[in-house]
């Protein structure tokens, strides 16, 4: 009976753990790699000498010469994370800086263009066409409770209105009672629930912010996007009032060659609710295909605060009346700088966002 | 809704023209999305019989059909494949011009010659269906080579396709549309003929009808017809059907959708031999049920779904044993399906509760034409209408039909149509224009509401079919709405209002647009990043936290809210860097979210079905985050902008010290917070980002060092946290100043902030001071480094003597002093 070749094995793994070890870098490791578990490392030509052996005893070797791989292995990998987190300290060390001690004098760059983003700049120039009109400016949240976004805006659980909306629902609470705001409606909840309990009525706001839906992308929708919602609340509110606010901020918006109509459409928070059109921006009314050859563009909802949302904020209908419009930021923009893709706004190519001004 | 214009005038006079009758639905509010016009352009197309169907050797796609057309076999090429051998279908020969102009020739491929082409029904125009070939074989009698015009015995129509609104179920039909056209154009509604029974055998003696589930199921009608034929339906059913952009069946399931589409009654269809005791009955599904859906589908049903509030009620409709025949308004079961063999048919026409439909219909995930109607609200009162509707339009192919005497009609509960009073003042109320008396009561009549004149105003009771008008002061508008949708939104005259507040941005939104201008004057870029991301991208820089995740999302890369725009910035410049254009400095102004569980007191608001919870909902903090990416860009031009962003904002002294617990994604040791020296607020952070994520975002070495800066807008916007320098304007002394620089070796742990603020303290004659230079190094200690400032000395009321400067300067040095830093 000849001696096995692993009689050594041992021996041999104690040594090859105390080489790894000994390696103080990691590029002195990177190194001895190769000879370490590599295809010409002991290990290997271990491996190779197996052959010779009757098949039980191959099985019982090659577990064996199995174990002590594993083992130098794992020694090899520990020593690896060792020397890249002292290399990380010492490189952290080296980088150290007291940025309290930056000389502002010091520090020296040419000089680089700025652009602002083309959502921020349109929402900028609705904002100050409504200012003018005498409008106020509300933020409010992304994430709001279904409440919020839905049953006090009218819309009870299961009501099919709520298909209406592609919801992205947050894993938070019971089901579907928390989400990702689906319109900016939400917030004119919010304004007049404040405004009752600070007994601050009317209200002229509008109110700009960033929603969600649930859509796929596609050249025209992402699904995250930029409303603007207007709400009135106060005494002798009409419809005529909502039809003038839309056709002033229409013609300031878009140019006074451009004109607005309201249709009869369904929003369950308004009643009676209308869908609002302008004269289509590009062909200027003449009919193109973008407008499907009416002259009309879509551009958003609106119509007169349903009496049902009125009772949910406790404001009382009798006395107060008002409505509610609300349209896409990032549609204006689309319609103004004839962008062809909306999925261009979110690729952040320097390229292209280099043309705002 | 796709409607044909001919269906339309069997129900009201309409001389004007397609481009007329478009403009007057959309200012209804009936948009037509689209208008078609039918049954042109197909004189070539002729009938032809599949006669052989081989495979093309190298084609998977395509396969090579033998037809007779009526002159011989003819080899065509056909991509679809729903027919076989026997069918009859329509051919379009070579030389044959299809609607829209497209010209039939010669093909050859893999060798094959194809000699015309073989049709789907979109292909013709003739409907939406492009799932394969249309099929004739339910034709009444095909003939090969005849013209498939003659053959189907089409004539040319335009079809209207029509988006209702959710809240007008009651439009949902041909005569929905037709009503609404006829009150505004003052015309008189046609009604649709009706077949009346024609048997003296009682329905009751033949089968039963029962409801066990009054609140889910309002009315139950059955109606027995007998001595049923099932055949091909005729050709002006089967046309009206493919318009509307459905598939013929057969006359008897045929006419069902037929009145479906015509009156807006969903019928349920049984053949009567396969419903033991020929009983239906509505019932509640008890939980552990299933049932087998005609889409062979097996569905658990009353089991609590994950909608809110559901509670997993499901109505059946079962048979005189109790064995479930289908879900219902939603769709039948495979058990009692009428076939061929048919000859009894029990129709369902029946009244069921929306909001049941809607749960059910959305937890089985399973949608028909008959539910997307249920769950909007069917005329309870329209059931043996329909019934009588379906008789007719079957007996026009059945002669022999026999349909039972006294259809059987069980009653549940039924919503009762809401009174309202409607003043002429209310109306000018709401819309700011006023309607005369006499024109609300036509406009209203014409919708069949009844409408009678009392002391206080009109009494308005909406017709049983209009489920949208709610009792009360919303009914009211509901009323109103009518009345403004069919006189016209265009003419009510529009007029500006205004009022006494002003209008303003708020503080906050005043400041966000400064800090945004100074950034971009700065040189940053404003970017777009995804608020949605993956699980990865939060855990590189927040592993294992909790976080804000999207139950329903897209995809598992847009799956949680972000707690930090610095992956997404960083991501956003890694492919400007790939492009070839990445040398610029991009910012971001937006939202992060943080887990309700990680914040003490977290955001609350009430939800739940009526707003009964009280929910934790995620904390929002508005931040903006610029990440200098430019060639030699690094912390300290981060530091710099950092500077001039701070002053430009008018605060009035922000610290920029350097910390030893940056937060992750910032390099540890080129990292300071922005700390508000009086309120002791944190701001935000300063310096660069950790070249460990840069390398992870990048997937290989960062190709250089990049600045950050991460500021809290909710804090920065907040006087409270963020101090602003004072208004008061200080005017300089109109002496001369003395400068003086003072070199201080100071300890590495004095901030130099700390210190130059320490001097600026001692008296009131320092004008100003600023650091200059720093130097480290030999022959300084180890722990210490030079700093070196400019001090400007002036007094309002003289020009400075030498002594005054120079005990200044003794005071200057010993409070450096106190700090531990000696003038070198
Ligand atoms: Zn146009």
């Amino acid at each position: 009976m000849t001696s096995s070749p692993l009689a050594r094995l041992g021996e041999q793994t104690t040594d090859l753990l105390s080489t790894i070890g000994s390696l103080a870098t990691l590029d002195a490791l990177i190194e001895a790699e190769p000879s370490l578990t590599g295809k010409r490392s002991l290990l290997s030509t271990l491996q190779k000498s197996l052959g010779s052996l009757e098949p039980d005893d191959r099985r019982a070797a090659g577990a064996q010469l199995q174990a002590a791989r594993r083992v130098v292995e794992e020694a090899l990998s520990a020593r690896r994370s060792e020397l890249e987190r002292a290399a990380r300290v010492l490189q952290l060390e080296s980088d150290r800086l007291d940025l309290g001690d930056v000389v502002d004098s010091a520090v020296v760059h040419a000089l680089s263009v700025g652009h602002p983003g083309l959502i921020a700049t349109t929402q900028s120039q609705l904002e100050d066409v409504f200012v003018g009109m005498g409008f106020t400016v509300a933020d409010g949240p992304e994430v709001e409770s279904d409440w919020y976004n839905f049953e006090a805006l009218n819309i009870p659980p299961a009501h099919p209105a709520r298909g209406m909306w592609d919801t992205f629902y947050v894993d938070l609470g019971e089901p579907e009672t928390v989400v990702l705001r689906t319109h900016t409606s939400p917030t004119q909840i919010h304004l007049m629930e404040e405004a009752v309990a600070r007994n601050s009525l009317p209200i002229h706001s509008v109110m700009p912010g960033r929603c969600y839906r649930r859509d796929t992308p596609d050249a025209s929708h992402l699904y995250s996007f930029h409303q603007i919602e207007g709400l009135v609340v106060d005494r002798g509110i009409t419809f005529a009032d909502l039809a003038g606010v839309i056709e002033t901020f229409t013609r300031a918006y878009f140019g006074s060659d451009i004109t607005s109509r309201l249709r009869p459409a369904y929003f369950p928070f308004t009643e009676p609710s209308a869908e609002f059109e302008v004269t289509c921006t590009l062909c200027r009314g003449g009919g193109c295909r973008t407008c499907s050859f009416t002259g009309w563009l879509e551009l958003g909802g609106s119509g007169m605060l349903d009496p049902a949302v009125l009772e949910a904020v406790g404001i009382d209908g009798e006395e107060w009346s008002g409505f509610a419009f609300g349209f896409g930021i990032d549609r204006c923009a689309q319609m103004r700088h004839q962008l062809t893709d909306m999925r261009a706004l979110i690729e952040n190519d320097t390229r292209f966002l280099e043309q705002m001004s | 809704m796709r409607i044909a214009l001919s269906w339309l005038r069997e129900f009201v006079e309409l001389s004007e023209s397609v481009d007329e009758l478009t403009t007057i639905l959309d200012d209804l509010g009936l948009v037509v999305e689209g208008v078609e016009v039918v049954g042109e352009g197909l004189d070539d197309v002729v009938v032809a019989r599949i006669d052989d169907i081989r495979a093309i050797t190298g084609a998977d796609r395509v396969r090579l059909v033998t037809v007779d057309a009526g002159h011989g076999p003819l080899d065509i090429v056909c991509g679809a494949t729903n027919f076989e051998v026997g069918n009859y279908v329509p051919l379009a020969p070579v030389g044959a011009v299809l609607p829209g102009g497209f010209t039939i020739a010669e093909r050859t491929m893999r060798g094959v010659t194809s000699h015309g082409m073989l049709c789907s029904s979109r292909e013709l125009r003739l409907s939406d269906d492009h799932e394969g070939l249309m099929i004739l074989d339910s034709l009444v009698s095909p003939r090969v080579g005849e013209g498939l015009l003659s053959a189907l015995a089409i004539t040319p129509d335009t079809v209207f396709d029509i988006s209702v609104e959710g809240n007008r179920p009651d439009a949902w039909s041909v005569e929905g549309v037709a009503r609404d056209l006829a009150t505004r154009l003052e015309r008189p509604l046609k009604r649709a003929a009706l077949a009346t029974t024609s048997s003296t055998t009682t329905t009751a003696s033949f089968g039963a009808a029962a409801i066990d589930a009054p609140d889910l199921c309002g009315r139950l009608t059955v109606s027995v017809f007998r001595n049923v034929t099932v055949a091909p339906s005729p050709s002006w059913v089967a046309q009206r059907l493919m318009n509307a952009g459905m598939r013929p069946i057969s006359n008897v399931v045929d006419a069902s959708n037929y009145v479906m589409l015509e009156l807006g009654q969903p019928t349920g269809l049984y053949d009567a031999a396969l419903v033991a005791k020929h009983t239906l009955r509505a019932r509640r599904a008890r939980s552990a049920e299933t049932l087998t859906t005609l889409d062979g589908v097996t569905r658990e049903l009353a089991r609590a779904g994950r909608g809110l509030g559901d509670t997993g009620e499901d109505c059946v409709i079962v048979d005189g044993d109790d064995q479930i025949l289908g879900l219902a308004g939603i769709m039948g079961g495979a058990s009692s399906e009428i076939s061929p063999a048919t000859t009894d048919v029990l129709l369902e026409a029946a009244y069921f509760d929306p909001m049941t439909i809607a749960r059910s219909s959305k937890r089985h995930a399973l949608r028909s034409e008959a539910s997307n109607r249920f769950e909007r609200g069917v005329d309870p009162q329209l059931a043996l209408r329909a019934a009588a509707r379906y008789a007719e339009v079957l007996g026009a192919s059945v002669p022999e039909l026999e349909w039972l005497s006294e259809p059987l009609d069980v009653l549940g509960e039924l919503p009762l149509p809401p009174t309202i009073t409607v003043r002429e003042e209310d109306v000018q109320r709401l819309l700011g224009v006023e309607i005369p008396g006499g024109d609300i009561t036509s406009l209203l009549r014409g919708l069949e509401f009844e409408v009678s004149e009392a002391l206080e105003g009109f009494t308005v009771t909406a017709p049983t079919r209009r489920l949208d008008i709610r009792e009360g002061i919303a009914g009211r508008a509901d009323v109103i709405e009518e009345i403004a949708r069919l006189y016209g939104y265009g003419r009510i005259a529009r007029r500006t209002p205004s009022w006494p507040e002003f209008g303003a941005l708020s503080e906050r939104q005043t400041f966000r647009r400064h800090v945004r201008d100074v950034v971009v004057d700065l040189g940053a870029i404003e970017a777009w990043t995804p608020s949605l991301g993956s699980d990865a991208d939060f855990d590189l820089l927040h592993p294992g936290q909790a976080r804000v995740r999207i139950t329903n999302p897209f995809s598992a890369e847009e799956s949680v809210l972000r707690a930090t725009m610095i992956t997404g910035l960083v991501r956003a410049w890694s492919k400007n860097v790939e492009r070839g254009v990445g040398d610029v400095i991009l910012a971001e102004f937006g939202v992060v979210f943080q887990h309700p569980s990680l914040v003490s007191e977290p955001r609350r608001a009430r939800g739940g079905a009526g707003g009964t919870l009280m929910l934790e909902l995620p904390s929002e903090n508005e931040r903006l985050t610029v990440v200098f990416g430019r060639v030699d860009d690094d912390a300290t031009s981060a530091v710099a902008a950092w500077r001039v962003l701070s002053r430009r904002l008018g605060l009035d002294d922000v610290v920029v010290r350097t910390t030893n617990e940056a937060p992750p994604g910032l390099h540890p040791t080129r990292a300071a917070a922005l700390v508000d020296r009086a309120s002791g607020a944190l701001l935000g952070y300063v310096g660069e980002i950790d070249g460990d994520v840069v390398r992870a975002i990048m997937s290989g070495p960062p190709p250089r060092r990049v600045g950050l800066l991460d500021l809290d807008l909710d804090a920065l916007g907040d006087p409270a946290k963020a101090t602003r320098a004072p208004e008061a304007l200080r005017v300089p002394s109109r002496y001369p100043s003395a400068i003086i620089d003072l070199a201080f070796v100071t300890p590495r742990e004095v901030n130099a902030g700390d210190l130059a603020h320490a001097l600026k303290g001692v008296g009131d004659l320092v004008e100003s001071i600023s650091l200059f230079d720093v130097y480290e190094g030999p022959p300084l200690d180890e722990g210490t480094r030079s700093l070196a400032y400019t001090v400007r000395l002036s007094s309002n009321e003289r020009t400075l003597g030498d002594d005054e400067i120079s005990r200044s300067r003794k005071e200057l040095i010993s409070m450096a002093a106190s700090l531990g830093a000696t003038l070198r």
